[in-house]
């Protein structure tokens, strides 16, 4: 009986065979690059504001404490979002004619909240408690970044689930003096394992993994 | 009418082989329903695939090709689903932040629910101002922290899309505006005639500030009538008081009081005001701390089985109108010799009686003889002279004044009222909440008389059959939304505070009373003023309101004792003839009430307790009737009563009493709403004026159809394997230890051992406490965001409750013994279901938890074909609502709202754990025992239910679990589940033991 393929149809195969998985390994390659980018990630994008509020000048050149405005942080699972009110006690005050700070005026006066973009974000099944953290010793710039730095505040970390459990299961590697916690412009001491597991012990810190700590 | 009614196969029972294998001990010792009994191949289905054959597709049109394409899709596609990006979101903080409102906290605020008037206190969580879950108030006598199935639901209530949204003009849209007009001008016409023509019919009003608003309106229209009206009405407590004192009275009961407690057809521990009171009490009479306790003792008599039947220690069949003839016996029997006996005495074991009075007259003052809400005034006359003459009054039970403003026989002014239509003398219609289109008495008829009235004004929550003939209807305020007051069960007043301002622009009943009567203040001013005028002497007003408001009761507003004495000659007259024939008996439906419930989801898959029946209403018959009439569960009947006639589907029911047939009020709505409407035949099609409960001469003729029922009696089985134990008081006492089985001693297994440090969660369920009331079920549905599903699937298993009460019999098929064991995910420290996951969804947490990860289960089902408790459950479909905003604000936002394709169960109040745990170590601190409470143990109002750290020796859940009734489900398994149970006991009387074996 003759051949029903010709010869060639072998290489044919074999190249589209192999060709196929390498090229679906080249695109599994290319989507986790991808997914690495800040594209994906929001990492150090700085989102447009209604207002360009300016962590860095109210944190850095003020002095004002992170619970100044975040009044929740040490209570609640949500750090909370400052009211207008909040604004308008300064605001009130200074800089009553500043062109940039009419979308404040124009909420305290007309009762309409300031719709702000939200800059670090986890998804709905991620139950994230601020209290907690706060409470062990993590401080505000270790999940935020140099917020004192920031003019426009972007994300800092990717919020990814490895990135949580990097510390979740090393807590020692952040953990810093209670005292410390709200301070923007923390540096760690070079020995920070020895702090680390210092503190631990000190706050009673424990690695928790259960995937019930965060999801449920 | 169901469209798969046709479809379902016949569970083909015969009850006679049943009988006797039942008697000649063939059949299991503990068993579910008469298909288990007759291991039917639906059983058999059942029990060998929790989710049957062929049902996983039924929706699917896929062939093999067309599948094969989209399976490479999806794994396409897969690999890509791990780049999505998360939306872009806002945040909305406010302009000026409420005090006390802390993202993320929940706030609890007391106020009350209400079932037919009477108040139960509530605590109503609140997240950022929207109401999201109810619980008791501890503070409320009438809930002492307990709540029932009615007020879990009515959060559902509150945010029911199908509400109605705008006032209705003759079927147009009008205005509130419009219609303040439209009223006035025919307010005004009638008042020359002082208001002759104007009726106002309302439910059972016992809000004091409603009464009083309704008494302003009253005196402006003197001439005008008030008419309450309740279907489930409380007519025969009034009129049988009335009988015994000559004057309306509400009784109240102390059931921590009582040894023997006889309920004459009285379903007290499940249904009617204060019942969650009464189950509590109940049930710590009946604790058993060791051999050394003691219980009391409770006795039944009914047609229709209840879950108080269920609890007695003794149970007697009869017909609903042989109580009677019982209660004459009883009383003569007790020593009120001028009581005239019954012409036909019913069938009574002849030991019954005097055994029952021996018992009674053993513990003088320490009785209770209770009569149900369904029985004529004669039989709560008798059970007051009885209560009476046994030395219980101001001990076991007390009167105080009635708890309605203006107590009255609410059956025979319905009547009056549909008689002043047909006259013509009625032209001004004012119906607040009432639904009399759908549940007045059938011949009556408000369907045709209520357009001959010339102006007619309807508040109401939906735009139903009652509103819809009315030529206005007002969208009313959900009670979560209103400002009000009621009574509870013992006089106790709790002011009613809104949650959240009107959904649909709803108004409440005091804003509509408001206009009646002319008044531009607004319902809280109502509220606040009238309890300003009531408590002058009150020194600061201001500090007396905030605290009411706080503790969800008015201080000192209980109703005073009132010492009343039984008139002579209670029940000399001759008795009534019983009429001949088949027996109907008319009773509120167990979820759905009178059906103002019936477009509640949550309340429709509730199953019902003991028939475990979800989404349809039926017509109940003993095995021995149905044998008779030749019918089966499911075949669909014609039901022929006083010349009407409707078509309902059978349910054989062990227990029930012969030649008698219960039928169930609340279903066959025809505008409810898309959840209600057209489930269930309307069993008050074929009630009338005249026999309100208890009728005879029910025809019954089979139509050749059937009508598919959704029970999940037979889902989820455990087969045999004594899930459930019980002894008698007796037995316990010579055998501590008789729950105990062998397994418990062989700790032999293939898992490494591991060891729990800190906390472990552990839960113990108290049998002998649990009535199957359902309450727990609803709770976990609200707390854990758990979806409804509807009959079809309930048909084939997939209902989604993570607690579901088992219901169990004991005996043969016409009187067995019921028992209900509430089963939920029993945390295996060697958890089956977690070794065959493929994708480590299930898991074990540090402290003991059996933990589901919905991110990363995939649906594979293997966790659930390996439990052997089945107690979890897939989301074959979305059943979850993701579409509709106002169901949003329902959801608790600690708990993930679950997909399609995911697997679910008891997670212990994850939610609930970690918070506490997070408050603790904040504080730096060991959580107190109690401090962590599961949704469904808050619930209970009899205690079953306790969860605690079993590593702390002192905590209450392993003091429970140290007893010698504690045992383990299928402990054989050597899964080793936290959750236990305590073996139930009874507390049977010796005397009638003896006499019933003999």
């Amino acid at each position: 009986m003759a051949q029903i393929f010709h010869h060639s149809t072998n290489t044919i195969a074999r190249v589209s065979i192999y060709g196929a998985v390498i090229l679906i390994g080249i695109l599994g390659y290319a989507a986790n690059v991808v997914n690495q980018t800040s594209y994906v990630t929001e990492v150090h994008n700085a989102l447009p504001q209604p207002v360009p509020f300016s962590h860095k000048h109210h944190v850095a050149e003020l002095g004002l404490d992170c619970r100044y405005c975040h009044t929740s942080v040490e209570v609640s699972s949500s750090a909370g979002m400052p009211p207008t009110q909040t604004c308008m006690t300064c605001h009130s005050q200074i800089w009553t004619n500043a062109q940039i700070l009419e979308p404040v005026r124009a909420s305290y006066r007309d009762s309409t909240p300031i719709s702000w973009t939200r800059v670090n974000a986890l998804p709905d099944f991620v139950y994230f408690n601020h209290s907690i953290h706060i409470a062990k010793g993590v401080g505000c710039t270790t999940c935020h970044g140099p917020v004192g730095e920031m003019n426009i505040t972007w994300r800092e970390n990717t919020l990814y689930m490895r990135w949580c459990l990097d510390c979740h299961m090393a807590p020692q590697k952040y953990l810093r003096p209670k005292s410390e916690v709200f301070n923007a412009f923390y540096k760690a001491p070079s020995d920070q394992e020895t702090l680390g597991n210092q503190l631990m012990i000190d706050y009673k810190v424990k690695k928790l993994t259960d995937c019930t700590t965060c999801h449920r | 009418m169901d469209s798969d009614r046709n479809s379902a196969a016949q569970p083909d029972v015969d009850i006679s082989v049943l009988r006797e294998s039942a008697s000649a001990g063939g059949s299991p010792r503990h068993w579910r329903g008469l298909d288990e009994l007759a291991d039917t191949p639906e059983f058999q289905n059942f029990k060998e695939n929790e989710f049957p054959h062929g049902a996983t597709d039924t929706e699917s049109k896929l062939d093999r090709r067309e599948l094969m394409k989209v399976m490479a899709a999806s794994a396409a596609f897969a690999g890509l689903t791990g780049c999505t990006k998360l939306p872009t979101e806002k945040i909305v903080p406010y302009v000026k932040q409420p005090e006390q409102i802390v993202p993320g906290k929940a706030l609890f605020y007391a106020s009350a629910v209400t079932l037919s008037g009477v108040a139960t206190g509530v605590l109503v969580e609140s997240h950022m101002a929207r109401p999201t879950k109810i619980e008791g108030n501890p503070d409320h006598p009438g809930s002492l922290g307990a709540s029932d199935a009615f007020s879990q639901a009515s959060v559902l209530g509150l945010y029911d899309p199908d509400r109605s949204q705008a006032e209705i003009h003759d079927g147009r849209i009008g205005s509130w505006a419009e219609f303040q007009q439209e009223l006035s001008s025919a307010l005004g016409q009638e008042k020359g005639s002082g208001g002759g023509g104007v009726r106002l019919l309302t439910g059972t009003v016992t809000s004091p500030t409603l009464g009083d608003q309704i008494g302003t309106f009253l005196k402006a229209y003197p001439s005008a009538k008030w008419v309450q009206y309740e279907s489930v009405t409380r007519d025969n407590i009034r009129e049988g008081a009335k009988l015994a004192f000559g004057e309306y009275a509400n009784p109240v009961y102390h059931l921590d009081q009582a040894e023997v407690i006889v309920a004459l057809d009285s379903d007290l521990l499940t249904s009617g005001p204060g019942s969650l009171r009464y189950a509590r009490e109940f049930a710590r009479k009946r604790r058993v701390e060791d051999t050394g306790s003691k219980m009391n003792r409770l006795y039944s008599v009914e047609s229709t089985p209840t879950a108080t039947g269920g609890m007695a220690d003794h149970r007697l069949r009869l017909k609903a109108s042989e109580v009677e003839g019982f209660a004459r016996l009883l009383a003569r029997e007790i020593g009120l010799s001028a009581v005239m006996a019954p012409a036909a005495s019913p069938v009574i074991p002849s030991s019954w009686i005097p055994a029952l009075v021996r018992d009674l007259k053993k513990y003088p003052g320490a009785t209770l003889i209770v009569a149900g809400d369904q029985q004529p005034a004669i039989v709560h006359a008798l059970a007051h002279a009885m209560n009476q003459a046994l030395g219980n009054f101001g001990k076991t039970v007390h009167f105080t004044a009635p708890l309605e403003v203006a107590a009255d026989n609410q059956w025979s002014n319905i009547g009056q009222l549909a008689a002043d239509i047909r006259a013509g003398s009625v032209t001004t219609l004012l119906i607040v909440g009432s639904n009399p289109v759908y549940d007045a008495p059938a011949d009556l008829d408000f369907k045709t008389i209520i357009p001959k009235v010339a102006f007619s004004a309807r508040l109401g929550l939906y735009e139903d059959e009652t509103s819809a003939l009315c030529h206005w209807h007002v969208p009313a305020a959900h009670e979560l939304e209103s400002w009000g007051d009621a009574r509870g069960y013992d006089g106790t007043v709790s002011v009613i505070q809104p949650l959240i301002a009107p959904l649909y622009g709803g108004k409440s009943e005091l804003d509509f009373l408001a206009v009646l009567n002319g008044q531009a203040k607004s319902s809280h001013d109502i509220v606040q003023g009238y309890w300003q005028a009531q408590r002058t002497s009150v020194p600061r007003f201001d500090a007396f309101w905030e605290k009411t408001l706080r503790d969800g009761v008015v201080a000192d507003s209980a109703l005073p004792v009132k010492q009343l004495m039984v008139k002579a000659g209670i029940g000399s007259d001759a008795p009534a003839a019983t009429a001949q024939g088949l027996e109907i008996v008319f009773r509120p439906d167990r979820t759905i009430y009178d059906g103002r419930f019936a477009n509640n989801g949550w309340l429709q898959e509730l199953p019902k307790p003991l028939t475990l029946l979800t989404w349809d209403s039926v017509a109940m018959v003993s095995p021995k009737t149905s044998e008779r009439l030749g019918v089966k569960s499911e075949t669909a009947v014609e039901l022929k009563y006083m010349g009407r006639t409707i078509v309902a589907p059978v349910w054989v029911m062990p227990g029930h009493a012969d030649e008698s047939v219960t039928v169930f009020l609340g279903y066959g709505r025809t505008k409810a709403g898309r959840v209600g409407t057209s489930a269930g035949f309307d069993a008050g099609w074929i009630r009338p004026l005249a026999t309100p409960w208890i009728g005879a001469g029910l025809e019954v003729n089979k139509t050749g159809d059937k009508w598919a029922l959704a029970s999940t009696q037979t889902q989820s089985t455990m087969e045999g394997r004594e899930p459930i134990r019980i002894a008698t008081l007796d037995q316990y006492q010579k055998e501590p230890t008789f729950a105990q089985t062998d397994a418990q001693t062989n700790p032999l297994s293939l898992y490494p051992e591991v060891k729990y440090e800190g906390n472990a969660w552990g839960m113990a369920v108290d049998l002998n406490a649990c009535t199957g009331c359902g309450g727990c079920v609803v709770a976990c549905q609200a707390e854990n965001n758990i979806s409804v599903v509807g009959k079809k699937e309930v048909r084939i298993g997939r209902h989604m409750h993570w607690i579901r009460i088992d219901r169990y019999y004991e005996g043969g098929v016409d009187d067995p013994g019921t028992y209900h064991e509430p089963v939920m995910c029993q945390h295996c420290e060697d958890a089956p279901c977690e070794v065959v996951c493929p994708v480590a969804a299930t898991v074990h947490s540090d402290e003991g938890l059996n933990e589901m990860i919905y991110n990363r289960c995939v649906g594979t089902r293997y966790c659930s074909n390996n439990c052997p408790y089945k107690v979890r459950r897939f989301n074959f479909y979305l059943y979850s609502d993701w579409d509709t905003p106002s169901l949003f604000g329902m959801r608790n936002p600690n708990v993930s709202v679950r997909s399609r394709g995911v697997m679910e169960k008891c997670s212990y109040c994850v939610q609930r754990i970690n918070a506490v745990k997070i408050d603790a170590e904040k504080q730096d601190r060991p959580i107190k025992d109690g401090e962590i409470v599961t949704a469904c143990q808050q619930s209970c109002p009899s205690e079953a239910i306790v969860f605690g750290n079993i590593n702390d020796p002192d905590s209450a859940v392993s003091k429970l679990k140290a007893k010698n009734r504690n045992y383990k489900l299928l402990e054989e398994l050597n899964t080793r589940p936290r959750t236990s149970y305590l073996a139930k006991l009874r507390n049977p009387n010796p005397e009638i033991e003896k006499a019933a074996v003999v």
